[in-house]
């Protein structure tokens, strides 16, 4: 699953501006708190998520609650990921990656993976009950998923040294806090499939993405942790291995594509898979689409099970040409196990020819669509309290005890638009303008001119004179 | 303009005009088919190159060793295949999750509109089978396609053999930036039609099938690989596409680029390249594959499964594996690692392929005519019609030649002229059209009250029934005839005028067709443009007719068949090229119904009428 799913770089800034100001006073010390997941996927790869918060008091003051005329969304489609990203993150870090967790960042290993997701995240963090001051957090994160295909050649056991060609030997001495979790929960009370070495201090249960998951907990902070060896090297081995042939599917899917040929006309179309066995859940579907494919909204259809599905709520933004792409935001119900798609049909604009990119036959991209649910648990969950649990935990916040919450970004598409061929502007206008002068003109004459009969008219000394002269000749006269 | 306007210069130009009609359409005949048989020699052809720069150089060291991998899977898929009998879509799954594919099976049926003889089918159901290779950290926003068409007749096992070992070898490199899709599709076209139409989420051609779960973006590049032994000779690759599209040309000069690389003996039209270029020997080989190539596009069919991914602005090849009496043998691994090379610079690519032609002919795989130096040749011919109308227009306008002096200057201007009467021309116009249509439509729809009075087959009904109308068309005249009175205007005027329209037509018709198919435009014109020019009620009729009969669109069908296999060094007897022909129809029409292919529709509904008319015009009484 993770394979397939897209990268997206995202920088998603909601950032509130007050009246603001920095004061004189000296800022309260930063927190750390540092933290590493691994998990191991059912197909033999690995996936390991790094996350990064940082907390200081600012004197910044909230002024009565979010105003929404500031909030602001922005996708960059097209980012390619690149060692260039990493480094500036890097930085941020206050360890820089010098010591604790962020050892294990080297460039040459990460982009070695199948999967690489990097985010920053900047919020301000209520400080009391009442708001009146406020902390900023800045949480980076990092997740990559390490391939047995490719990284592993093969082999499905892994270590940190084999992931990272690292080991981890100290806590950054700024966090306040710093673990390393390892995703145990596939092994059942009788059957141990996956060992874990050196063995975990403690264990600590949680439910994520909706299932109870057990996790083996490494604090770095506990000297007992390093206690065997100068450096951590965690060791996860296949006791038995099962691949799982069918995957365990989400209960929330999503595909987006577009369909038809030619570059005339198209349809965007986004299927959305709810495998849940018995419950319906709604889903806000976000979709930006850019201006130059001009969407007709009256053949925005929306199916299920063959039956018209009428959404709950719809917010259509239209495009205006050069300036604002298309907004189109809709709730829509998904029933029990079902496949929902939500097409529809745009057409091909042709740009002006300095607005194409300098590589226009690549095709243009449109962002993904962005899918918000409260997606239901299969087993009963608390929520827990933010500031004590894991990380992790707030990647899928639980809102109450019967569902999480999940944000998902369909692939971006490419769209190839009508493309002139850029060396012929110069040709054709020379050709057309030498048609056009030449020959248009003379044919526009000869194709609307009438044509009389006409006396020839003669003066009459003309006439006189012919008439001489033909009498001279023996020719009757006029 | 000057001179048009001025009535003096008019009439000397009216004048010459007609003095130097036939001299003119002569010469003018004569340099087109001089033109189009020169296109293979040296100067008219031009050397290939690889214009796409992010393909340009070949700095690649292809590493693919699995040749013996491959055979041991194509062993194994033939023994799968003998167990279960049709394709083994569980083991193929199977074997495609076990080198790390993503995989997914797509299921579709189709019946045909009437039973295919040729390749024994025609309640079709199978299953498409493709396993996606996912670049790594890239978005899936682009993709390349291998396929391996898999039917009862050919299974190509070897291809599957390849693609799997390619795919397990392509798994563990982490250079890609395109996901790559590795499809095995059954029942050859059928399978892949079926696949490209749900890929595309669109219903062309009356295909059910299931719904893909799984895509890769926006297809860039397909290659479609046909090997049928465990070694190969020669690799012969084929370009030509549904309704003659061709893929640009770079994916070609891709290939041969690898073929040099890796010292394969490539082949184009099942033809080598001629060792000495400039010789004559070379250059009259080249014409050779030229022609093959040129009836090759014409017919219009997708000849592989790339065919049809050309409609989809992908541009495909197809590669066939050739076992052949040579002595020197290319095992498994030798294709592969020129696969491998093809795909690891498809995987560079930036843009769509988009900078080489896209219309162009090949005289050889490392010469190519293009587009700017080849449409002379169908100009010269479709001068012809153009300057009989002209002819017949000026005759028209003046039927009784009374003694020139007497001509005022502007008589001939227009007041006093005969003109054209029109209203003659609709009878034989509208039913020549209207025996085409009947020509499109009822011969399969009528296949089962046909079957039913007669004592054959469907697939039979259909060639049979397409032949009697086709025949029957030819009695039309006579009925026409009774249709139209006698016209007022004089002797003449009558099938002067029909033949003008006929002329104008067929000269319309042909640009049109020599637009987007130069080969098919180029053939038809060839033949029925002397034909419809020399055309009159008067002088030799009997060999007017037959003249006539032999380049009617199906006798150019029959004509290119023989010289098809003539040129393939494989000739055909009368009674084979009579099998030959009735299966070609049904496939016409098969082809039409099946992937949408032109051909069929463009010959009955509008040249066959065209044709029809100049018969009419044959027979004016």
């Amino acid at each position: 699953v993770a394979m397939a799913a897209p990268l997206v770089l995202h920088l998603l800034l909601a950032l509130l501006l007050g009246s603001g100001g920095r004061s004189g006073a000296e800022p309260e010390r930063d927190s750390l708190r540092e933290e590493l997941v691994l998990t191991p996927l059912p197909s033999g790869d690995v996936s390991a998520t790094f996350q990064f918060r940082t907390r200081w008091d600012s004197e910044l003051q909230l002024e009565g609650g979010t105003n929404h005329h500031f909030l602001r969304y922005a996708v960059l489609p097209r980012e390619v990921v690149c060692t260039e990203n990493l480094t500036p993150w890097k930085k941020l870090l206050p360890c820089s990656s010098k010591a604790g967790l962020s050892v294990l960042l080297k460039a040459e290993r990460l982009f070695h993976t199948s999967y690489h997701s990097q985010a920053v995240h900047i919020r301000p963090v209520c400080r009391d009950a009442h708001c009146v001051s406020v902390s900023w957090e800045l949480r980076q994160t990092l997740t990559v998923v390490f391939d047995a295909f490719t990284t592993g050649q093969g082999k499905k056991d892994w270590s940190l040294f084999r992931m990272f060609s690292r080991t981890i030997t100290e806590a950054c001495p700024l966090a306040s806090q710093s673990h390393i979790y390892v995703d145990i929960s596939r092994n059942s009370q009788e059957n141990e499939t996956l060992e874990v070495s050196p063995p975990p201090t403690s264990t600590y249960q949680a439910v994520v993405l909706g299932d109870r998951r057990t996790y083996a907990v490494y604090d770095l902070l506990n000297p007992a942790t390093f206690s065997g060896s100068r450096s951590l090297n965690l060791q996860l081995r296949w006791k038995q291995f099962q691949d799982i042939g069918s995957q365990l599917v989400p209960f929330l899917h999503a595909q987006r594509y577009v369909s038809g040929y030619g570059l005339q006309k198209g349809e965007l179309s986004t299927v959305l898979h709810n495998t849940h066995p018995y419950r319906a859940f709604p889903v806000l579907l976000l979709e930006t689409v850019p201006w130059y494919l001009r969407l007709y909204v009256h053949t925005l259809a929306i199916t299920t099970k063959g039956k018209e599905n009428k959404p709950s709520y719809i917010h259509y933004q239209p495009a205006q040409d050069r300036l604002r792409p298309h907004l189109l935001e809709m709730l829509i119900q998904l029933p029990a196990n079902s496949v929902t798609k939500v097409s529809i049909q745009f057409e091909r604009a042709l740009l002006k020819w300095t607005e194409y990119t300098p590589d226009p036959n690549h095709g243009f991209y449109v962002s993904p669509s962005v899918l918000s649910a409260l997606v239901p648990n299969l087993v009963g969950a608390k929520p827990a309290n933010w500031e004590e649990s894991p990380l992790f935990s707030t990647m899928f916040p639980v809102s109450d005890s019967s569902s999480y919450f999940v944000r998902l970004y369909t692939e971006p598409l490419l769209v190839n638009l009508p493309t002139p061929d850029f060396s012929m502007p110069y040709n054709v206008i020379c050709l057309t303008c030498t048609v056009v002068a030449v020959c248009y003109g003379s044919f526009y004459n000869l194709l609307t001119r009438t044509f009389h009969l006409e006396e020839p008219k003669r003066s009459r000394l003309v006439r006189w004179l012919a008439n001489i002269i033909r009498r001279i000749r023996g020719v009757p006269p006029v | 303009m000057g001179l048009l306007l001025d009535s003096h210069r008019r009439r000397a130009l009216a004048r010459l005009l007609l003095r130097l009609n036939t001299p003119l359409c002569v010469v003018s005949y004569v340099a087109g088919v001089v033109w189009f048989l020169a296109l293979a020699f040296s100067p008219l052809t031009q050397n290939t190159y690889i214009s796409e720069n992010a393909m340009g150089s070949t700095m690649v060291e292809e590493q693919f060793e699995g040749g013996e991998h491959a055979l041991s899977y194509a062993r194994d898929f033939i023994a799968q295949r003998r167990k279960t009998g049709n394709l083994p879509v569980a083991w193929l799954e199977r074997t495609m999750r076990s080198v790390g594919l993503e995989v997914y099976s797509q299921s579709f049926s189709r019946t045909l509109p009437f039973p295919d003889e040729t390749h024994e089918r025609y309640m079709v159901s199978g299953t498409n089978v493709y396993g996606i290779l996912r670049a790594p950290r890239a978005a899936s926003t682009e993709s390349l396609v291998l396929i391996v068409p898999s039917s009862p007749g050919t299974l190509n096992a070897q291809a599957v053999g390849l693609l799997l070992s390619l795919a397990a070898y392509f798994r563990s490199q982490i250079y890609w930036a395109k996901d790559i899709i590795f499809l095995v599709t059954e029942h050859d076209l059928l399978g892949t039609e079926a696949w490209l139409e749900a890929y595309h989420d669109v219903n062309i051609t009356g295909m059910q099938s299931s719904a893909l779960r799984g895509r890769a973006g926006a297809i860039q590049a397909a290659v479609a690989l046909e090997l049928n032994s465990d070694v190969v000779t020669s690799l012969d690759v084929a370009v030509e596409g549904l309704n003659g599209q061709l893929p640009n040309l770079d994916l070609l000069n891709l290939f041969h680029a690898f073929c040099q690389k890796e010292a394969l003996l490539c082949t184009l039209q099942g033809k080598l390249q001629h060792s000495d270029w400039a010789s004559l020997g070379g250059s009259l080989h080249g014409l050779q594959t030229l022609m093959l190539m040129v009836l090759r596009q014409a017919s219009g069919r997708p000849h592989g499964p790339h065919g049809l991914f050309l409609r989809y602005h992908v541009e495909a090849i197809t590669l066939r594996g050739i076992n052949s009496f040579r002595q020197y043998k290319y095992d498994m691994t030798a294709v592969g690692k020129t696969l491998e090379g093809m795909f690891r610079k498809l995987n560079n690519l930036l843009e769509r392929l988009h900078q080489s032609y896209f219309f162009y002919l090949l005289p050889s795989l490392s010469r190519f005519v293009s587009i700017g130096l080849y449409m002379p040749a169908i100009g010269f011919l479709l001068f012809i019609p153009g300057l009989k109308a002209l002819e017949l227009w000026v005759k028209l306008n003046k039927v009784d030649f009374s003694p020139e002096e007497q001509l005022g200057p502007l008589q001939l201007v227009g007041q006093d002229v005969r003109g054209v009467a029109l209203t003659p021309l609709v009878a034989p116009v509208l039913i020549s059209q209207a025996t085409g249509l009947a020509l499109y439509l009822l011969p399969v729809m009528g296949q089962h009250v046909a079957a039913q009075h007669f004592p054959v087959a469907e697939a039979e009904a259909v060639v049979l029934t397409l032949l009697a109308i086709y025949v029957a068309g030819l009695a039309l005249p006579h009925s026409t005839h009774r249709v139209v009175s006698s016209t007022p205007r004089g002797p003449d005027s009558g099938w002067m005028a029909l033949k003008l329209l006929a002329l104008l037509y067929l000269a319309l018709q042909l640009g049109c067709i020599s637009l987007f198919n130069f080969s098919l435009g180029f053939l038809l014109a060839v033949t029925m443009v002397p034909a419809a020019a020399l055309t009159q009620p008067s002088g030799p009729r009997l060999l007017y007719a037959v003249l006539l009969v032999l380049v009617s669109p199906g006798a150019t069908l029959l004509g290119s068949l023989f010289l098809w296999r003539e040129l393939q060094e494989a000739p055909l007897t009368l009674a084979e090229g009579w099998q030959l022909f009735l299966g070609a129809l049904a496939q016409g029409v098969l082809d039409h119904h099946l992937y949408g292919a032109l051909l069929f529709p463009l010959l009955s509904l509008g040249l066959y009428p065209c044709w029809l008319l100049f018969w009419n015009v044959l027979f004016w009484k």
